[in-house]
C-alpha cells in the first residue's frame, strides 16, 4: 500500500499501485480488479487518478505505435507522455493540435480529462482530435471505439476521468508547423470587464490567454496581461534573425524545488510582489509581436521541476471554473473581489475563453474559465466555498481534472448532461468496479 | 549498399537496448533487434520506428542456443556497422548457490553467449576490416562480491573476452569497447534502493554508447565517471580486508 495524492499534494489516500509492462497485462488488471483507476503521470490535480483500492499507473504503457508523416496521425500507447510526442514530432515539423499547460501528461490523462489549450475556442479540447481509441473495459475485454464506432463509449470516455476503463491506445493527427516558434503580441488589460472584452476581441487568433493580477483591488480589479499568439512560419524567423533555428534546442530539465517550501513562503505580501513585478515586465513589452519558443509559451511552470512543492508539505488546491459568456462579467468579478479581499494570495491566476465541449462529462462550455491556485489552510474552504455559490449561481461548472473538494450539489448542477454518463457507466460496469476516490465523492 | 549505417542490437527488449536503438534510430540509422521474444522486441521496433522514422526490423536469437549463431548472422539482411550486445539476467545469488542449474543459466546467459555472439561477428567484421562491437558488462565484473559473485563473475569473463578481441583487433579496423553502466533505472532493478548520484537512467546509457561510438575513441566507458573512481578505490583494498566487508 501507498499514499497516494494527485500533482496537488492533497489529499491523500493509501492505495494498491499496479504497474503494467504491457497493453494486455494492464487489460488483465481490469477483468478482476474492484475499486481500481488508471493513473497517467499524476498530473491530475485532486484525487481523480487515486483508485479506491488499486490504482493502475500506465507508465508502462509508454510505446508509440505508428506514426504516417503524410497525414500527420499517431498512434500510442495511454501512457506515453506528451513531452515525448512533442520531442520526436516537433523536430520532425508536428506539434499537437491541443496542448494543456504540461507537457508531463500522459496521453490517457489528457483524453480523461479532455484537456483544453489557449486555443479551445477555435480548435476543441484534445478529446476533439482523437479519431480512435482501445480501451480496456471493466471485465477485461478491449474495445475500439471512435466519433462513428461505439460511439457513446467514446464521448464518455472523452472527459470521463478513467471511469469508463483504462486507454491502452489513442490515434489522433498532429498539425503541420514550420516552427517551434510563436509570433506572441501582448495587451494590456486595465480592469475585469477590459480582459474580458480583449479575449472576446481576440477569438480570431490560434491562442489567446489572460494573466490576471490577482491581488490588484478596486478600480485594478482583473487588470490582465493578455497574450495572444500564431506559430511563427520560416518567414517570421527570417525577418526577425537570419540565424534562428526553426526548432530549438529541446530544453534540459532545468532547476527543480529540492524540498518543501515552509508554510508561510507563500503569503499576501510575497505574491503580490510577484505580481507586480511580472505585470510591470509584461506591460513594458506591449506592443509589436516578439518570437517566444513553444516552452515557455505553452509549459512555462515545467521549467521549475516539482514546482508543487513551493506550496509547503500541507499541500494546495487549484480551482477552476467556467462561466457562462452571458453571466461571466457579473461572477467572475464576485470571485475575484472575495480572492483579493480575502488576503488569500493566488500565485497563478489564469483567464481563458473556452467553446464547448465534447463529452457528457467535458469540462469545457461556450464562456470564459478562471484557474486560481492556493495553498491548503485552515480557512481555504469557506472561501472556496464561496467561489463555488458564485459558480453555482451563473450556471458554471468546476474542472474535475483540478478537483479535490468541490460538494455533489456543485458538481450535479455543473453538468447537465451526468444522467447520460451514468448511463454508459451502469450498462459498462454493473457493479462500480472502476472507482477512483473522486468518483466515489461526487457519486459518480 | 546504400550509405544509410546500421545498427544490430542483441537484448532488443532490455530497457537500455530500447534506449540505445532509439538514439542511433534518431541520428537516422536502420536498425535491428534481435530479441529471444521477438513479439516484445516488435513493440519496441514499432515505437522506435514511429519516433525516428527509419527501418527497424526484428529477428528471433536466443542467446542459449549457441548452434544457431553462425545462421543468425546469415540470416541478417545486411552486415551491421554496429553490433551492440545488452543481453544478459541477473539471476539470484542465493538460488545460484544451491542450484547448480540457475548457476549455469547466469553463466551461459551473461559470458557464454554475448560473449560467442560477438565472437561470430568478429570474424566477419575482421574479414569486412571495419566495423564496432560493443559489449554491456558490468562493474559487477570488476571485483567479485558476496551478494553476486555468479553474475559478477560471468560478466568479468565478458569483460576479459572483449579485452583480449579488442587487443587482437585493433590493427584490423574492428574497434571493441566494452561499457559498464553501473546501476540504471530499469526493469531489471525495479523495486532496489539505488543511490541517485551512482544511478543512471537507459537514457543517459544509450546517449553514453552512441557517442563513444560516433566519436570513434574509448575502450572502456563507465556512463557515469565516479564508477570508474569507485571501482578504482574498491580494486585497491586488499584482500584480507576485503575479504571481511559485506559487500
Amino acid at each position: 500500500m501507498t499514499a497516494l495524492s494527485g500533482w496537488g499534494r492533497w489529499p491523500r489516500h493509501e492505495t494498491e499501485v499496479l504497474s503494467p509492462e504491457t497493453p494486455a497485462r494492464a487489460a488483465a488488471i481490469q477483468a478482476t480488479a474492484d475499486g481500481v483507476i488508471a493513473r497517467g503521470n499524476g498530473r491530475a490535480y485532486g484525487d481523480a487518478a487515486v483508485g479506491e483500492r488499486i490504482t493502475v499507473s500506465t507508465r508502462g504503457l509508454d510505446r508509440m505505435r505508428s506514426f504516417d508523416p503524410a497525414t500527420g496521425r499517431l498512434t500510442a500507447e495511454g501512457g506515453v507522455l506528451l513531452a515525448d510526442v512533442i520531442a520526436a514530432f516537433l523536430p520532425r515539423g508536428f506539434f499537437p493540435p491541443v496542448v494543456p499547460g504540461t507537457k508531463f501528461v500522459s496521453l490517457g490523462g489528457m483524453i480523461a480529462s479532455d484537456v483544453h489549450g489557449k486555443n479551445h475556442h477555435r480548435a476543441g479540447g484534445f478529446g476533439d482530435h482523437v479519431e480512435e481509441m482501445l480501451i480496456a473495459l471493466p471485465g477485461g475485454d478491449v474495445v475500439a471505439c471512435s466519433p462513428e464506432r461505439n460511439a457513446d463509449l467514446f464521448d464518455a470516455t472523452v472527459g470521463g476521468m478513467g471511469l469508463t476503463g483504462t486507454i491502452l491506445e489513442a490515434t489522433f493527427r498532429l498539425m503541420p508547423v514550420q516552427t517551434g516558434w510563436l509570433r506572441r503580441r501582448t495587451i494590456v488589460a486595465d480592469d475585469l470587464d477590459d480582459a474580458i472584452d480583449a479575449l472576446a476581441a481576440s477569438a480570431r487568433s490560434t491562442y489567446s490567454v489572460a494573466w490576471i493580477d490577482c491581488l490588484a483591488r478596486g478600480e485594478a480589479l482583473g487588470r490582465s496581461l493578455i497574450y495572444t499568439a500564431e506559430h511563427a512560419t520560416e518567414d517570421d524567423l527570417d525577418e526577425a534573425d537570419g540565424t534562428i533555428a526553426p526548432f530549438p534546442d529541446l530544453p534540459k530539465r532545468g532547476f527543480a524545488v529540492p524540498f518543501d517550501a515552509p508554510g508561510g513562503m507563500i503569503n499576501r505580501a510575497s505574491v503580490g510582489a510577484f505580481n507586480a513585478v511580472y505585470y510591470r515586465r509584461g506591460a513594458a513589452r506591449a506592443g509589436p509581436p516578439e518570437l517566444v519558443g513553444w516552452d515557455p509559451f505553452f509549459f512555462p511552470l515545467d521549467s521549475i521541476g516539482d514546482w508543487n512543492r513551493i506550496y509547503g508539505s500541507r499541500g494546495f488546491l487549484q480551482h477552476q471554473c467556467v462561466i457562462p459568456a452571458a453571466t461571466a462579467h457579473a461572477a467572475l468579478g464576485t470571485i475575484l473581489e472575495r480572492i483579493s479581499s480575502g488576503g488569500r494570495p493566488s500565485f497563478l491566476a489564469v483567464l481563458k475563453q473556452l467553446g464547448p465541449g465534447r463529452g457528457p462529462l467535458s469540462f469545457p462550455m461556450e464562456g470564459f474559465t478562471l484557474a486560481l491556485d492556493m495553498p491548503v489552510t485552515d480557512d481555504v474552504e469557506g472561501l472556496l466555498g464561496d467561489v463555488d455559490r458564485v459558480v453555482r449561481e451563473a450556471g458554471g461548472r468546476i474542472y474535475l481534472a483540478k478537483d479535490a473538494r468541490q460538494s455533489r450539489e456543485t458538481f450535479e448542477a455543473g453538468y447537465p448532461r451526468l444522467d447520460a454518463f451514468r448511463d454508459v457507466r451502469r450498462a459498462l460496469d454493473p457493479d462500480g468496479r472502476i472507482a477512483s476516490r473522486l468518483s466515489r465523492r461526487l457519486g459518480l | 549498399m546504400t550509405d544509410q549505417k546500421s545498427l544490430l542490437v542483441i537484448g532488443g527488449t532490455s530497457d537500455i537496448g530500447r534506449a540505445a536503438a532509439l538514439r542511433y534510430a534518431r541520428a537516422g540509422r536502420r536498425i535491428l533487434l534481435a530479441s529471444r521474444d521477438p513479439d516484445a522486441a516488435r513493440r519496441n521496433a514499432d515505437d522506435i520506428a514511429a519516433r525516428a522514422g527509419v527501418q527497424v526490423d526484428v529477428f528471433r536469437l536466443d542467446l542459449l542456443e549457441i548452434d544457431s549463431f553462425e545462421a543468425f548472422t546469415d540470416g541478417l539482411p545486411l552486415l551491421p556497422d554496429t553490433v551492440l550486445c545488452v543481453a544478459g539476467e541477473l539471476g539470484e545469488q542465493q538460488r545460484a548457490q544451491s542450484e547448480t542449474a540457475h548457476a549455469v543459466r547466469i553463466i551461459r546467459s551473461n559470458f557464454e553467449g554475448p560473449a560467442l555472439v560477438l565472437g561470430v561477428f568478429a570474424e566477419r567484421f575482421a574479414a569486412r576490416g571495419a566495423g564496432t562491437l560493443i559489449g554491456v558488462s558490468s562493474v559487477a565484473g570488476d571485483r567479485g562480491r558476496g551478494s553476486n559473485y555468479v553474475y559478477g563473475a560471468a560478466k568479468a569473463g565478458f569483460s576479459a573476452f572483449l579485452s583480449g578481441l579488442r587487443n587482437r583487433l585493433a590493427a584490423q579496423g574492428v574497434r571493441v569497447v566494452t561499457v559498464k553502466p553501473g546501476f540504471v533505472r530499469t526493469r531489471m532493478t525495479a523495486g532496489m534502493k539505488l543511490p541517485p548520484l551512482l544511478t543512471a537512467e537507459p537514457e543517459e546509457v544509450g546517449e553514453a554508447i552512441f557517442a563513444a561510438d560516433e566519436a570513434r575513441k574509448g575502450d572502456v566507458v563507465y556512463v557515469r565517471r565516479v564508477w570508474r573512481s569507485v571501482m578504482g578505490v574498491i580494486g585497491l583494498i586488499p584482500e584480507p580486508v576485503f575479504k571481511r566487508l559485506r559487500l
